[in-house]
């Protein structure tokens, strides 16, 4: 795929015409802002960046594209930890920051519609005084938008109890790839049909934009009750959280940080976590009142029972939020100890975690890297931080070695490479680890349905785009994109 | 070709796919019929590989291919328009892993709802779908995604499925998701299969997240005078903060309605619940730890015809109010029954019915779910009434499906015409 300047010059007016000069960006100093995502390690320019203001324009630009036969890649608020917005350097940058309308907020449908810009956090803000949020909390959740959160089916620290993004997305607008207005489901459940919505949920801007999202409101629990438990090692938080799950409790969180990760965040924020603990739980109870109360003890002495050597019990929000402050900080707080570090993301059932956690460290010790733990552990979602000095000869190499090694751990204890962050460009080439040629070839199926040009997003997700003509499971030897060079097989 | 080397290419396949099966192909009789379509073949294959082995045949031999598990939703969806070999998951059948530890399992499609049930209920859990009556398999549970009364709490087939195997109409085996709760590497062609009928391919194996069995359970129901009061009673519901399992009305067509919560829990905490749902119903509320008549059951028998609406929460109250109106207008019994507190309704027509009339009530029950953003869908109906209806109604993004059917099926020969717009 390549595109002359000229092309693009006569894509760029196109735009302007289509959607108003002042929504285009062309000037490369500007352009450099939206180079890269989340991931700063993979830095592209777009062509061009068009900043629609509602769902006409935004398929108005697609159609632009599709005329130009230009790739083109949303984005949102450029959050993604896997370079799934980073940009097409011949294609166009479409972005939804001003696309920032709640629409409606509607209680008695335990619904908000919203558009695609709208920050995470702003929904349930707007939703808190009528006693209702919106669920699905990742960390990032006072900066991500929606549409981020769809194309990635992100998660959050409650996502054991209250499930991922596709549980409580109801509806969509989208434009296709070919540039139409689709909707799939909306107030109602369970539209007739296949559910694309729930296809198109995670599906990384590879199947489209979306332009208005239709979410599930829930409740605010009548009761929450949130405890710190402090522990001497990984293993005995990993029993105790076993132990939770074994007696039919269903936290709304469990979150384990281990040493290296407490004493990055101390620095940071100064969060006051038991001195010497080797690893540390959070867990959040919440619901109704009778029912937090019996499951709370229950918790307690769990913890207790697989020697937790202090326990504290927040007595009020405040006291809850510094608990949090400390989990919540991780990422950043890494930063303080370490000049360099990946962010790791991967999978495992949870009662692999005393092995798999035990493997890291060795891993780590072999390649001295250090490895700083943050995780759900509820749900088995590694978050390792690998700890490297980019200015240290080979530092780099190793890091990214144990990075990957740890995927490979996961994958192998019938995990998945990826909880919550996306494959994007950074993991694509990760995908054959856990899928085999026929599963990508019919998850292109899928593809091809939607995006028979291949112009969403291209080079994300698979390591090697299929071509819509091809017959499928026909293939034999060398694909013949690979033979034309055109794409590469890991 | 002649029918016999039909069957002996078949069982040559099969042979090829699974070693200890020895004859899993046979001629179809009298009772191998789809929605009325007599087929030619039914083929029970043991495992993915033999299914695989047998779909590759089907694809060679150009033979339409329609699932069967138990049998007992053959009659929803449209008959197929062609109908050669019946794949039979009654043999693919078995637990496959049950990991108690992770709240995961793994089973195979031809497992019986109840026998998986029994299996997890062992290690006091469960997989929260509600199956009512014996003999539904999971692979027919997750291809029509039908619901029951807990998805309020534990959400559907689509929300616990975790990871799927399926074979597609070309024979190729394909995976998507995994064992592992949280995973977002690659498309999730498990929902896409989740309520598509077979019509994309077999699925064989089903990964899904369970759920300990709660400790105690109540039931609360409370009668009142019509449909439309136990909606705005559910309303009420709702609001309060009583995070119910399940909340149900149950209008029978001879009048008179009832609203029923379903509690789960703790002990305490459940008894605690109990008593201020009761309080909130009203006076002469009534628990207790037993399910009332007709709970989770389809408020339909054999033959009749079997409606699913939908709405917006907040328009549940208008539709049951609409519906019965509609169903009186046109001199109807209907009986509706279903989970007012996620805005999916299940209703009954007898099967006697004029056809003419089911139609007009089709139409109006379309027109009163379209204005509270839902759909009327007809599950199941006599031919007469199938011919007079269209039994899906408007769907939203048909371009695209069509376009998915094709990439997946392109000789349309899993189940076609089974599904939306003829697919
Ligand atoms: C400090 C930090 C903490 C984080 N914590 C979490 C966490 O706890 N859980 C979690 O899941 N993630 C987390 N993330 C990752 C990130 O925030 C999420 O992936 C988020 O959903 C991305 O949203 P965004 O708006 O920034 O999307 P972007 O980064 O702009 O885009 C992400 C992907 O979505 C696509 N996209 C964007 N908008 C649309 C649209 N309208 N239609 C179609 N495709 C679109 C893009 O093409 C790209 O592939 C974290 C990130 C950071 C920096
Ligand atoms: C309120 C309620 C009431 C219920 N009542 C009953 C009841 O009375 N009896 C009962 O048994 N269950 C009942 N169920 C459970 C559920 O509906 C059935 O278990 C299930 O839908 C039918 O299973 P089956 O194996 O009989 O499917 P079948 O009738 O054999 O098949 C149904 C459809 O699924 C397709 N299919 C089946 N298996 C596969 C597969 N492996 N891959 C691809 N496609 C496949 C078929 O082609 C067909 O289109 C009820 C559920 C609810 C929510």
């Amino acid at each position: 795929m390549s595109t002359t300047t000229t092309d693009l010059a006569a894509l760029g007016a196109a735009l302007r015409a289509a959607i108003g000069a002042d929504r285009v960006i062309s000037d490369r100093q500007e352009l450099r802002t939206y180079e890269c995502d989340g991931l700063a390690q993979y830095k592209v320019v777009p062509a061009l960046v068009a900043l629609p203001v509602d769902a006409a324009q935004c398929a108005a630009v697609v159609r632009a594209c599709v005329a130009a036969g230009v790739p083109f890649v949303a984005r949102g608020s450029g959050t993604g930890l896997s370079g799934g917005a980073l940009p097409h350097a011949d294609g166009v940058l479409i972005v939804t920051s001003r696309m920032r309308d709640i629409l409606e907020v509607a209680p008695a449908d335990e619904r908000a519609v919203v558009q695609p810009g709208v920050i995470n956090l702003a929904v349930s803000r707007a939703a808190n005084p009528h006693g209702w949020y919106y669920a699905p909390d990742p960390s990032s959740q006072q900066i991500c938008s929606i549409g981020g959160n769809v194309a990635e089916n992100s998660g959050g620290a409650h996502c054991l109890k209250y499930g991922f993004t596709t549980n409580h997305v109801t509806g969509v607008e989208l434009v296709t790839p070919d540039g139409d207005l689709v909707r799939l489901g909306g107030r109602a459940p369970d539209a007739p049909g296949y559910d694309l919505l729930g296809a198109f949920v995670g599906s990384e801007g590879t199947l489209g934009i979306a332009t208005e999202v239709t979410v599930r409101l829930t409740r605010l629990p009548e009761s929450v009750r949130t405890l710190l438990a402090a522990f001497e090692s990984t293993d005995q938080a990993g029993a105790a959280t076993s132990a939770i799950i074994a007696a039919g409790v269903v936290p709304a969180a469990v979150e384990m940080m281990d040493a290296l990760a407490i004493s990055a965040a101390e620095a940071a924020v100064h969060c006051g976590y038991p001195a010497g603990a080797g690893a540390v739980l959070i867990v959040e109870l919440d619901g109704p009142e009778p029912e937090v109360a019996a499951q709370f003890d229950q918790v307690e002495r769990l913890c207790r029972d697989n020697r937790a050597f202090e326990i504290r019990i927040a007595v009020d929000d405040a006291e809850r939020a510094l608990f949090w402050k400390g989990r919540k900080s991780a990422f950043a707080a890494v930063g303080r100890i370490s000049p360099d570090y990946i962010v790791q993301d991967g999978v495992i059932p949870r009662t692999a975690l005393p092995e798999v956690l035990r493997r890291i460290g060795e891993l780590s010790a072999e390649r001295g890297i250090r490895v700083a733990n943050v995780f759900h552990a509820g749900d088995g979602n590694l978050h390792p931080l690998v700890l490297f000095d980019a200015s240290v000869d080979g530092q780099t190499e190793r890091a990214e070695e144990v990075s990957g090694a740890i995927l490979d751990l996961c994958v192998r204890h019938g995990g998945s490479i990826t909880g919550e962050h996306g494959v994007g460009m950074d993991k694509a080439k990760y995908m054959p680890r856990m899928f085999t040629d026929d599963d990508l070839d019919t998850m292109q199926l899928l593809r091809c349905a939607f995006d028979p040009a291949g112009l969403a997003n291209p080079g994300k997700v698979f390591p090697t785009p299929r071509l819509c003509g091809e017959v499928p499971g026909r293939r034999k030897g060398v694909h013949p994109a690979q033979e034309a060079g055109l794409a590469e097989v890991f | 070709m002649p029918a016999d080397g039909v069957l002996g290419r078949l069982r040559a396949a099969a042979a090829g796919g699974g070693p200890d099966n020895p004859d899993p192909v046979r001629v179809a009789d009298a009772h191998d019929t789809i929605a009325g379509v007599p087929a030619r073949y039914v083929a029970a294959p043991r495992d993915t590989a033999q299914a695989a082995a047998l779909l590759r045949a089907a694809a060679d031999l150009d033979l339409a291919v329609t699932v069967r598990g138990g049998g007992t939703r053959q009659d929803w969806g449209s008959p197929p328009r062609r109908l050669d070999l019946i794949l039979d998951t009654t043999a693919l059948a078995g637990v496959v892993e049950h990991a108690a530890g992770d709240l995961i399992t793994v089973v195979r499609a031809g497992t019986r709802l109840d026998e998986l049930a029994a299996t997890l209920a062992g290690a006091r859990q469960q997989l929260a779908l509600d199956a009512p009556l014996p003999g539904g398999t999971i692979g027919g549970a997750v291809a029509t995604n039908a619901s029951g009364p807990r998805r309020m709490l534990y959400g559907t087939a689509r929300d616990l499925l975790i990871g799927v195997t399926l074979v597609r109409a070309d024979g190729v085996v394909a995976h998507a998701g995994g064992k592992v709760v949280k995973n977002v590497a690659g498309y999730d062609l498990a929902k896409l299969v989740t309520g598509a009928y077979g019509t994309l391919g077999l699925v064989t194996e089903c990964a899904f997240r369970l759920h300990p069995l709660p400790a105690a359970a109540a039931y609360v129901t409370r009668r009142v005078g019509d449909a439309a009061e136990a909606g705005r009673l559910a309303g009420t519901v709702r609001a309060a903060q009583l995070a119910p399992a399940a909340l149900e009305v149950d209008a029978p067509a001879g009048g008179g309605a009832a609203v029923t919560v379903l509690l789960e829990g703790t002990p305490a905490g459940v008894a605690a619940r109990a008593e201020a749902t009761r309080r909130l119903l009203g006076a002469d509320a009534t628990a207790s730890d037993e399910a009332p008549d007709g709970w989770g059951r389809y408020p339909w028998r054999g033959g009749d015809i079997g409606l699913k609406l939908t709405a917006a929460l907040s328009g549940v109250p208008g539709l049951l109010a609409d519906a019965r109106a509609a169903a009186d207008r046109h001199a109807l019994p209907l009986a509706l029954r279903g989970s007012a507190g996620v805005g999916v309704l299940h209703a009954g027509v007898p099967g006697t019915a004029d056809p003419e009339r089911v139609g007009c009530l089709v139409d109006a029950l379309r027109a009163a779910t379209a204005a509270v953003a839902g759909h009327a869908v007809v599950l199941t109906a006599p031919p007469a009434v199938r011919d007079r209806v269209d039994l899906w109604g408007p769907v939203d993004g048909l371009a695209l499906m069509r376009r998915v059917k094709q990439r997946f099926d392109p000789d349309a020969r899993l189940a076609p015409g089974r599904f939306v717009g003829g697919i």
